[in-house]
């Protein structure tokens, strides 16, 4: 008689620790991961009775078998030879990274005007672990997200900047994510951001898939921004369609700050964008805006947590989606308003359009409120195109497609307008007109070779 | 230029238009009145071509050519132009945005390139001042905000951009005040020519007095049931409706 042993299946928290080294980082780094991993262990993949992620499965996308990019690779090109930005009047100050890991142009991090240092977050444990180590996974660890913990146990690079004291700086700094590979892998970035007091610094962040293969982006991103200062956070994702995106951007306020944050999402095929905002001093101001485009079987999910933890503070969230064919969308937003916070004002609207009867959008805002003196407003509306302004548009002879991009653009515009570079809005204009047009297959302009 | 024959419509399956006939040709201006609910937005719904306006029976032709199965926007680039009762409110869509389109919609039909964006804006100013418009309502987006005489002569400056063969005013001068009323009626008789033609409802005589009709009818639960000249807007004023209601009413019994 043949026995069939078979194997007790593998929990998922188990199975996906098994693409990792087994051992944690050294020093600074390696006393995050650390602690980190015990926040996995304990927290798990969130499933779908996890709140924040009822809409998305994740356990499904972490089963696909990616493999894990846990180290630096070696290239023999520049960067501008496999990618350039195509915003050609944009006078950023630019930085990549690949897969996951600081795309060295030096072996250093970089002084930039006004004192501003930026470059690899390797090279900054490395270089100034006086600066890094107060800030490091400091309101991270605050979060019970076990995704993030994932990237928090394993990432050892992505970006760094710090912005000193009294500095303004005089130009964005643009980042720019790239994946590249012939595998489908899995990439985990890990960004820095801290701006002393009276600082001021606006970044653009642009995602962006060089790959025709499906793969796995996991990014966890902190910003402290310090009393009195102020950054302008942009994020242009425009990946392709058997990209799943995930990313955490955690930002950590202190008194009169302020943060205004734009996302655009206008292509991947799985996107969940994470946002935790902690208003952590008296007057510290919040604006947080997205828009997200997405057509065939695109799923894009947004889940915000504000807390407001003390008193005086603002904050607006505007998210809008437009969704077109079978694509399926979530917005979750959370306002916290802690015992104390008297004088919060929170206003928050998701607002959607379902261009096809097929395409499926579930939005949930959320307030908590332990303060009672509060002014806090929330809405959500899922909806089709106002038939009313349609007509109006035909009336005056325009033909029914362009009335709805107009329609569909004014729509849009809300979000696009509060974006303050102005080549950049101009060019998310477009970008966002040319997607609604369906011109915008996959990747867009920018220069990208896909052969080198 | 227009001619309804018979036309019968519904909405949401209740019959509102009862049999209209009426003929409107070139150069001529038709008054129409009638009580509240009596079906004279729907008629120029019909002819503007809503689509919740149902036609069950009878035709509209326009240029001697059937409009039914035409979409609202071929009517508007044929010359046909409806000045709202509620104009909608666009947020985010530009004035300016929504007028070049508009324009060079109509320019491509004509065969015509787009037009340039300096004589667009000559345009804008010529057509701005015709019609008393102030310029801080033509930048923003479409009658985002603006009170209900601005809707109005907002109606109105589209229509003198866009310089329409048919217009039909649907109560423009309610909501504007007495000098408006004056400014946008002398626009209107401005860009009338010779071979454009007009429908004018309204409720009021006074707009009549500016823009002089030279047939006025009644409209009645669906039906047009009394056409005659400009006296007989001076006659409603005085008398109101009942006279006749109640004549339609007795000739109803009296066929039974
Ligand atoms: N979109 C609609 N849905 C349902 N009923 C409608 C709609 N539009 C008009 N009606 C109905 O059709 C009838 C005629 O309305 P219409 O607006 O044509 O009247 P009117 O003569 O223009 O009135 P007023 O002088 O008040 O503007 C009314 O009973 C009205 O309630
Ligand atoms: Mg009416």
């Amino acid at each position: 008689m043949i026995v069939v042993e078979k194997k007790p299946p593998k929990d998922p928290d188990t199975a996906i620790l098994e693409r990792f080294p087994k051992q944690a980082g050294e020093g600074l780094m390696g006393k995050v991961q650390a602690r980190a991993l015990e926040q996995f262990m304990r927290y798990g993949i969130p499933g779908k009775k996890n709140e924040r992620y009822k809409y998305t499965d994740v356990a499904e996308i972490l089963a696909e078998g990616y493999q894990a990019v846990t180290a630096p690779e070696h290239h023999d090109f520049r960067i501008e030879e496999i990618f350039r930005c195509d915003i050609p009047t944009l006078n950023t100050w630019v930085f990549t990274v690949l897969n996951g890991f600081y795309f060295e142009k030096e072996d250093h991090l970089q002084e930039l005007p006004g004192g501003v240092l930026a470059g690899g977050l390797r090279q900054a444990v490395r270089e100034r672990p006086d600066l890094v180590e107060p800030y490091l996974d400091r309101y991270a660890s605050e979060s019970s997200d076990g995704l993030a913990a994932l990237n928090r146990s394993f990432a050892a690079d992505g970006f760094f900047l710090y912005v000193p004291d009294n500095a303004v700086m005089e130009k964005p700094v643009q980042v720019i994510n790239l994946i590249r590979s012939d595998r489908e892998v899995m990439v985990q970035p890990r960004s820095l951001v801290i701006l002393g007091k009276n600082a001021q610094g606006g970044l653009l962040i642009c995602d962006h898939a060089l790959t025709e293969k499906r793969v796995l982006s996991n990014a966890v991103k902190e910003f402290y921004v310090g009393e009195n200062s102020s950054l302008e956070i942009t994020r242009l994702q425009n990946e392709h369609n058997s990209m799943s995106d995930i990313s955490h951007y955690f930002v950590h306020q202190g008194r009169n700050s302020r943060v205004t944050s734009t996302m655009i999402s206008l292509h991947g095929g799985m996107i969940r964008n994470n946002l935790d905002v902690k208003l952590n001093g008296e007057g510290a101001e919040n604006h947080a805006l997205g828009l997200f485009l997405s057509d065939r079987e695109q799923h894009m999910d947004h889940s915000l947590f504000i807390d407001h933890a003390a008193p005086h503070c603002t904050s607006t969230q505007t998210y809008k989606g437009v969704l077109d064919d079978e694509a399926e969308g979530a917005f979750e937003g959370k306002i916290l308003v802690r015992p104390g916070a008297q004088k919060t004002e929170a206003y928050q609207v998701n607002k959607n359009i379902l261009l096809k009867d097929t395409a499926r959008m579930n939005t949930k805002p959320q307030l908590e409120i332990y303060a009672d003196d509060v002014k806090c407003t929330h809405g959500a509306t899922v909806g089709q195109l106002d038939t009313e302004s349609l007509f109006y548009l035909r009336s005056r002879g325009i033909p029914e497609y362009e009335a709805r991009m107009l329609l569909m653009y004014a729509f849009a515009h809300e979000v696009i307008r509060e974006i303050k570079i102005d080549p950049l809005r101009d060019r998310i204009r477009e970008l966002v007109d040319r997607r609604l047009r369906g011109e915008l297959p996959r990747c867009h302009t920018c220069f990208v070779d896909y052969q080198k | 230029m227009l001619k309804i024959k018979n036309l019968h419509a519904n909405i949401e399956g209740k019959e509102i238009l009862k049999g209209i006939d009426l003929e409107v040709r070139p150069g001529e201006v038709h008054a129409i009145m009638g009580p509240n609910g009596s079906g004279k937005s729907t008629l120029a719904s019909a002819i503007v071509g809503r689509d919740y306006v149902e036609i069950t029976e009878g035709d509209i032709l326009y240029m001697g050519e059937s409009i039914l199965e035409m979409p609202p926007e071929e009517r508007a680039l044929k010359g046909i132009f409806l000045s709202f009762q509620y104009p909608v409110e666009i947020p985010g869509v530009s004035m300016v945005n929504f007028l070049r389109a508009a324009i060079n919609e109509q320019r491509k039909y004509r065969g015509l390139d787009p037009m340039s964006p300096s004589d667009f804006l000559k345009l804008m100013r010529e057509k701005k001042k015709l019609v008393g418009i102030d310029s801080a309502l033509t930048n923003r987006s479409v009658n985002e905000g603006f009170s209900g005489g601005e809707k109005k002569k907002n109606e109105i400056f589209q229509m003198a951009m866009l310089e329409p063969k048919l217009s039909i005013l649907d109560e423009t001068d309610s909501g504007l005040d007495i000098d408006a009323l004056r400014v946008v009626a002398q626009g209107v008789n401005a860009l009338k020519r010779p071979d454009s033609s007009t429908i004018v409802i309204t409720h009021y005589q006074r707009l009549l007095n500016y823009i002089v009709p030279d047939f006025v009818h009644v409209l009645y639960k669906g039906r047009i049931i009394r056409s005659g000249g400009k006296e007989l807007a001076l006659e409603l004023e005085e008398k109101g409706y009942d006279w006749l209601k109640e004549e339609y009413e007795n000739s109803l019994n009296g066929a039974l």
